[in-house]
């Protein structure tokens, strides 16, 4: 899992490459390529009918938590609202109970 | 109080108690919960783990995981005899029957949505009637 996630919205986009749109959000992490990738995510777990994240499933929450065991934002997982709201629930109660770090460096 | 609630109740046990105290204390845990009139309907030994970051010089953990249904006055009872015992390091107690009822109707949606998308819906519904009054007639 990439560390440097927030470094995408940050330094991710140059101005001068030839964008023709207005460059709002710079999101998709345009390399200087220029081509800017218009990939629209899914949620995993809608795709996955997941209708109930538990805070026990240790090894699925694993993969929502970077290198700093911070919560993997909904603009790089893709996640829908409701299901990023019941993934951070369940990743504050797995830390609660030390299943999950708060924090790791 | 109106209805059963489900509750999830895990804690944490001294790693340095044996296995012996372990089960002792479950099982005084779980007869406070029967005493008060709570059920348990599931009662996991998730073992030896180590915690993600340590509790009080303690590294390891034994976990321990019931489910129990009540009305909510017995698990009170539950996180006051957890919280003066020295031996369970950590407890978390989670409701979990809206969560699961969210989730049943989550699913009947789904699965009516899909009944529509595939025509089944309102022209299978018709069909239907229509095969019942045909053999109301045939009765008549």
């Amino acid at each position: 899992m990439s560390s440097n996630y927030e470094d995408r919205d940050r330094g991710g986009y140059e101005r001068d490459d030839n964008d023709d749109r207005g460059d709002r959000g710079g999101r998709g992490g345009g390399r200087s390529g220029g081509r800017r990738m218009h990939r629209r995510k899914v949620c995993g777990f809608c795709r996955d009918k997941i209708d109930l994240i538990d805070f026990k499933d240790v090894k699925m929450l694993q993969g929502f938590i970077p290198e700093r065991g911070k919560i993997l934002p909904r603009r790089i997982s893709g996640s829908c609202a409701t299901h990023q709201r019941m993934l951070a629930e369940a990743i504050k109660r797995a830390r609660n109970i030390a299943l999950l770090p708060y924090a790791t460096d | 109080m109106a209805g059963q609630r489900i509750y999830e109740v895990m804690f944490i046990v001294d790693p340095d108690a044996v296995a012996d105290d372990v089960t002792k204390l479950s099982e005084t845990l779980q007869q406070t919960i029967t005493d008060l009139g709570g059920a348990i309907t599931k009662n996991e030994d998730m073992g030896r783990r180590t915690l993600a970051y340590p509790i009080g010089r303690k590294t390891e953990g034994h976990y321990v995981l019931f489910e129990i249904e009540g009305s909510g006055r017995e698990i009170a009872e539950l996180e006051r005899r957890m919280r003066v015992n020295d031996q369970v390091l950590r407890y978390i107690t989670v409701r979990v029957d809206e969560d699961r009822q969210r989730a049943e109707k989550f699913k009947t949606k789904r699965a009516k949505k899909a009944t529509r998308r595939s025509g089944g819906g309102f022209a299978a519904a018709k069909a239907a009637a229509a095969a019942k009054a045909a053999e109301e007639a045939g009765e008549a």
